[in-house]
């Protein structure tokens, strides 16, 4: 179990935040997700045998979300 | 798609450039030449627009968008080119606009974070090198220069300095701090140089349990806010089935698309929390840790606090608050005799003499000290020749030492204002008297003036000292109602009481030994540990500059950002029915109408940035 937090670009609508929610949390390999909408950071608990933080990154990406920076731990 | 969303800000500009050229083409008369102009504006600024919708609706997420979107079709299949381009374009300058101000809110976070350290100084294996400093690892010796930051926590090893703890305490006046004494990261050096042991690094570190923290306690959400979510979710989609029965009523679809524009959820859905956020963003640069919507509500509520005594009103460590001589000695050649002597007790009333006598840079060097202690009562020594007695009334009385009335008066005077006297004989004659007491914090009476002013009803002072200092600080603070002689569950027994009659209650108190009743408290505030663990877990409500001051500022904190969330819910309430009766009265279109909401989210927004600067001083 690996945890990651991905800084994104200023979150502005309420709504991104159950887009992220629900597109991460029916990505296999996730175990949990938590949006922190108000300082636009993604932290994420992972099976690091089943995804890595970039393929997590990737599905950022494709939601339209700018990660700026992740952080492993 | 990310192509997109880099420059959906030249996007808007560029409709917005359309739109403009599009009117001033029509007043010449090329009406088809303002249409092309007009959808071309539309189009551009509809792209976003619609993916997003998109998107969201397949995650089954009802969004703003996708209300934009419908109404910006809506317009363009009626064939009204002015306000699908307007429409579109106002949406996303309201976007830019609403990131733009939001950063502002979560600014005071930001001033925090960027106070963060970027590199350190080390030394490893005799080199001075400089390293990121979240490379830096436990035990590594860091150098720190003045006008430099501290990059982890740790202790003192050499040399000393004045430094900023602005970032952990809020407090922008230096500290003096030499070796052995603890600093934090994000602390600045105003002057000196210092070495330190790194205790603390990367996301242990103070610093970064306060961001933390701060970061969770802006995530978690009020009861209202949780509310306002939840009706969000059903009301998007009833606006639209509605908006479609209007249709289907009045065969009329600019009212019904004009109808979905107005009635999106914007200002509602984002007045609470954006007052939160920038509440809590105020209190964290003033050193006060407030953890979340949900507190920030109770402790606008709170009508009584009770206080712990000891370390809470008072300091918590005993001082030497006045030297009386009596006869041909000097002040400091008594206390040094008697700090001397005391140099060989345990007892914390010797420890507080010797503290003074260090204070005062005197000479307590023991080498010529011999003597005894003599259990409960003081201490008996020969100091450079000379006997030293230092005790209660009982040991002066056993040793036969003769005191007149004059002396006696004073010692009960002294009593009678809390202190305890040490009566001092030097050669067999009684020559001086020390007082020590708990002094008063000396914010404390302010702070209770500004929490009574502020609304506090009545003030407890609980503590398990004696009922003649309980009286005397009570008195002094104007506490309304004081319990001595208490045990830490006869404490909470207080609190259950004042809780079933129906106040709501805050507990100010130390953060291990009054942990139950802080627990139990409607509020609870850690006082003394600032920026221990225990403290930063267990309490509602953290001061990080142990300061009564900041308690007060967070109250009033507290009160004004209640405040601002019911002005911000009545505004956003008042323009959706404003904007729904101008509908139906057909006095509002399309175009006015996503003004309207836009400017009445921003108004929100503005009004929230307010306590970003709010003082209660």
């Amino acid at each position: 179990m690996k945890k990651a937090e991905f800084k994104l670009d200023t979150l502005t609508c309420p709504t991104c935040v159950k887009k992220i929610e629900n597109s991460l949390n029916k990505t296999k390999g996730i175990n949990s997700v938590r949006v922190l909408f108000n300082s636009s950071k993604v932290k994420v608990e992972f099976d690091e045998n089943e995804t890595n933080a970039d393929k997590i990154g990737g599905v950022l990406l494709s939601l339209g979300f700018t990660v700026l920076s992740t952080k492993i731990t | 798609m990310l192509y997109i969303n880099k420059y959906k800000n030249k996007i808007t500009a560029i409709s917005g450039i359309l739109i403009v050229f599009g009117f001033i083409t029509g007043a010449f008369g090329y009406i088809n030449f303002k249409n092309a102009l007009l959808i071309l504006a539309t189009v551009l600024a509809g792209i976003p627009i619609i993916i997003k919708a998109v998107q969201a609706l397949r995650l089954k997420t009802f969004s703003i968008e996708l209300l934009v979107s419908i109404a910006i079709i809506g317009a363009i299949y009626i064939q009204e080119f002015t306000e699908s381009s307007v429409v579109s374009f106002l949406f996303l300058l309201g976007d830019y606009l609403e990131a733009r101000t939001l950063e502002k809110t979560r600014s005071s976070l930001k001033t925090l974070i960027d106070m963060a350290p970027q590199e350190a100084t080390v030394v490893r294996d005799g080199q001075t090198i400089t390293i990121p400093a979240e490379e830096v690892e436990k035990g590594d010796r860091v150098v720190i220069k003045s006008g430099g930051k501290i990059p982890v926590d740790g202790s003192i090893v050499l040399g000393q300095a004045s430094i900023i703890e602005a970032a952990i305490t809020g407090e922008s006046t230096p500290v003096f701090k030499e070796v052995n004494d603890k600093v934090f990261t994000g602390s600045i050096i105003d002057n000196g140089y210092i070495e330190i042991i790194a205790e603390k690094v990367g996301d242990d570190t103070t610093f970064a349990k306060i961001i933390e923290l701060v970061e969770e306690a802006q995530e978690s959400k009020s009861k209202t806010q949780k509310f306002l979510d939840k009706f969000a979710n059903v009301y998007t989609p009833a606006i639209v089935l509605l908006a479609i029965i209007v249709f289907i009523i009045t065969r009329d679809l600019r009212l019904s698309i004009t109808f979905l524009v107005v009635a999106c959820p914007g200002a509602l859905v984002i007045g609470a929390p954006v007052s939160n956020v920038a509440g809590i963003g105020n209190g964290a640069r003033n050193g006060v840790l407030i953890k979340g919507g949900e507190v920030m509500d109770k402790l606008s509520k709170v009508d009584v606090i009770v206080f712990d005594k000891t370390g809470t009103l008072t300091k918590g460590k005993p001082e030497v608050t006045d030297i009386k001589v009596f006869g041909d000695i000097g002040t400091d050649e008594l206390l040094g005799l008697v700090a001397k002597a005391e140099t060989i007790s345990e007892h914390h009333l010797g420890q507080t003499i010797v503290k003074e006598a260090e204070k005062r840079n005197l000479d307590i060097n023991n080498d010529s000290v011999s003597g005894e202690i003599i259990k409960g009562s003081g201490i008996k020594a020969v100091v450079d020749g000379r006997s030293v007695i230092a005790g209660n009334y009982k040991l002066m009385n056993n040793e036969n030492i003769e005191m007149d009335d004059k002396v006696l008066q004073y010692a009960t005077e002294r009593e009678k204002e809390g202190n305890t006297a040490v009566y001092a004989a030097i050669d067999g004659q009684i020559k001086g008297i020390f007082s020590i007491a708990d002094k008063i914090r000396d914010d404390a009476l302010t702070s209770l003036k500004q929490l009574r002013k502020n609304g506090i009803k009545k003030f407890v002072m609980l503590t398990g000292d004696n009922r003649h200092t309980a009286r005397l600080v009570s008195g002094k603070l104007g506490i309304d109602e004081f319990y001595a002689e208490l045990l830490p569950d006869e404490k909470v027994e207080h609190i259950k009481k004042l809780k079933n009659k129906g106040h709501v209650v805050a507990m100010a108190g130390d953060g291990i030994n009054d942990a139950p009743a802080i627990a139990l408290a409607d509020i609870g505030l850690a006082m003394g540990e600032g920026g221990t663990d225990v403290a930063m877990e267990t309490a509602d409500v953290v001061l990080m500059a142990d300061k009564l001051i900041q308690f007060s500022h967070a109250y009033a904190l507290s009160k004004a950002t209640i405040r601002n969330i019911r002005q911000n819910t009545f505004f956003a309430v008042a323009v959706v029915i404003v904007l729904l009766a101008g509908v139906l009265s057909g006095n509002v279109h399309l175009a006015s109408g996503m003004f309207i909401h836009e400017a009445s989210v921003l108004l929100v927004i503005l009004n929230a940035m307010r306590l970003i600067r709010f003082k209660s001083r």
